[in-house]
């Protein structure tokens, strides 16, 4: 019950407070909720299923690109080119996992070769002109049109954030209590006897990639209206794949909160490290590194993990 | 496309492929000893370039001659390493323990970068541009080295690995983990010894490649790809698999960068690595531990 106030009550804070917050928190603020979204769209196939992706850029890579193309070649409104993005995403997610699960790739193999894919898509990216190969593309008109996924302020783009992380989250609590959401954690905890249960691994492994890598896509497309601008290494790089794991692993993977708790303590911190030690690029992504090593020394199930057994104890 | 271009591409093919072959040696020795998938192979590679560059550019030591100093050092500090990092996760989920050389890599390559920014540096001592013909195709010697030299270093590894008492004991683990406790080898030291090794074989390859390449610190990520694509077609933990597919990797990128346009090239090897993965994950050779 109390879990419950403190939520509503977070969520509060988070609809009311940001129009008074300056430029600088917004864009911080939007950064934790854009990394948390990802995160959480990683965790329903990495933290539940137990399948840990290092290629999440591939899907965020075509939702980014899904909708820019559709935008700049049809004048298609982004709204839609995220669906399509999405849907994209998942059936390339769908490719890649039947592949993998088909062949019976598991722990560090899957790992390799979703890394593999990506960087595939990401040299395709490259070398393909009609892409814009390594410039990459540019959403240009900023002037405001909501129809068009273009608003005049942060503010606007914030909420569409909001509303996508929150989102993610009701979907993952919404998983966590089906029968998708139980056999996959059968198959996370031992696949085999998750088998001999009864459980069709392939099946529900897929459709957890399907969801994850759809979700993603959608950030992606968020990532491309929000900075109008895209290239294959932002996009398809294994920079984006990491971001995503990071959040959920240091929050929690396979925890519902997990995922934008990372973000809210991974992104200020990042952004507290870049202010105070101006002009020197990396410090961020070696705090990142740090404290990945030190939350699986130390936490191994993340902070919430922490959280829940302290609470038990 | 001529059969001139084609040779070439062979030779420097077949010449970077022996340092692949190198590299994915000590990644191979690091997972057979330790099961793990070591993603920070590529940045102690970078860490040893860097020191060859130091070495060179402030005390003008000969780049293969600082092999003598950077060896035992990337020996010693992966030892170090695997003691105060990996050591302690023994018992970690796998996927944790893959998510803490992560990490490690991360740590590794941004520190580089926030001492020494992202320039591009190189060393170039005076044979740096040293050529020859070899039939129609050109050799530039320092290549000539590196490759000589990686093999030579990957067949003192087996050497190591078939003749000295802890190089048994390393085998002995590989193979029976709880047998070799068994047997009263001290397990422990084993590891550290065995991560060790195969730093210091990453660390004598990134000595060896300075003179024709140069020093970054992201330079190690494609060198640690192309290991894991070469560790994987050579079966996991399998060093003889190892070094024989370097030279194939080393074949395959070359012959795809000579017949395909732009950076292509990297999608023959990204492509290769997933057919293997998942068509014979024991690797091509055989012998590996699959999946």
């Amino acid at each position: 019950m109390a879990a419950e106030v403190v939520a509503s009550l977070a969520v509060g804070i988070l609809v009311v407070a940001p129009p008074f917050l300056p430029p600088y928190f917004l864009e911080i603020l939007i950064s934790v909720m854009l990394f948390g979204y990802l995160g959480a769209a990683w965790n329903i196939l990495g933290g539940y299923a137990g399948q840990f992706s290092f290629g999440h850029a591939a899907y965020f890579g075509i939702g980014a690109y899904t909708s820019t193309l559709l935008f700049l070649t049809l004048g298609l409104t982004p709204w839609l080119g995220m669906l399509a993005g999405g849907v994209l995403a998942a059936v390339f997610g769908l490719f890649a996992g039947y592949l993998s699960f088909r062949y019976g790739l598991r722990g560090p193999y899957f790992s390799l070769v979703t890394l593999a894919f990506a960087e595939m898509l990401r040299v395709v990216a490259v070398n393909t002109k009609a892409v814009g190969s390594s410039l990459g593309l540019v959403i240009p008109n900023r002037e405001s049109a909501p129809l068009n996924f273009v608003f005049a302020g942060k503010l606007p783009y914030y909420y569409v954030i909001l509303a996508m992380a929150l989102a993610a989250l009701w979907i993952t609590r919404r998983l966590e209590r089906s029968k998708l959401g139980y056999s996959l954690l059968a198959i996370r905890e031992n696949e085999d006897a998750a088998e001999a249960a009864g459980v069709d691994s392939l099946g529900m492994k897929l459709r957890a990639m399907a969801l994850s890598s759809f979700l993603t896509a959608l950030g992606g497309t968020f990532y491309a209206q929000y900075f109008a601008y895209i290239d294959p290494t932002i996009t398809f790089g294994p920079a984006v794949s990491i971001q995503g794991l990071l959040q959920a692993i240091v929050g929690g993977a396979g925890t519902v909160l997990g995922p934008v708790i990372g973000a809210f303590v991974l992104t200020p911190m990042s952004e507290l490290s870049r202010a105070a030690l101006r002009g020197r690029a990396g410090v961020d992504v070696m705090l990142y590194g740090l404290v990945l090593i030190l939350v699986i020394s130390f936490l191994p199930n993340g902070l919430m993990g922490w959280v829940r057994r302290r609470r038990r104890a | 496309m001529t059969a001139d271009l084609l040779l070439q591409a062979v030779v420097s093919g077949l010449l970077l492929g022996g340092v692949y072959g190198l590299v994915a040696s000590g990644l191979s020795l690091i997972f057979g000893v330790l099961r793990i998938i070591n993603f920070a192979h590529g940045a102690v590679m970078m860490l040893a370039m860097y020191t060859t560059y130091w070495l060179f550019t402030l005390l003008k030591v000969d780049p293969y001659l600082s092999i003598l100093v950077t060896g035992p050092a990337f020996f010693v500090l992966g030892m170090i390493i695997q003691r105060l990092v990996i050591e302690p996760n023994r018992f970690a989920a796998e996927h944790n323990q893959l998510m803490l050389t992560l990490g490690l890599a991360l740590v590794l390559e941004n520190l580089a970068l926030v001492l020494w920014q992202g320039d591009f540096r190189t060393v170039r001592p005076p044979y740096a541009s040293a050529s020859f013909m070899l039939g129609e195709a050109l050799v530039e010697v320092p290549r000539l080295v590196a490759c000589g030299g990686a093999v030579v270093m990957a067949l003192a590894l087996f050497a190591f690995l078939r003749l000295t008492d802890v190089g048994k004991a390393i085998r002995a683990l590989a193979e029976e983990p709880e047998g070799a406790m068994l047997m009263g080898i001290d397990v422990r030291r084993i590891r550290a010894v065995a991560f060790g090794v195969g730093s210091g074989c990453v660390a004598v390859a990134g000595a060896l490649v300075t003179p024709f390449f140069y020093v970054a610190p992201d330079v190690g990520e494609s060198f640690n790809i192309m290991a894991f694509v070469v560790v994987v077609l050579g079966g996991m933990g399998n060093f003889v698999g190892a070094l024989l597919s370097g030279f194939i990797v080393g074949l395959a990128e070359s012959l795809g960068a000579t017949l395909l346009p732009g950076s292509l090239k990297q999608l023959v090897v990204f492509a290769l690595f997933v057919l293997v993965l998942l068509f014979r994950p024991a690797g091509l050779v055989g012998g590996g531990r699959g999946r």
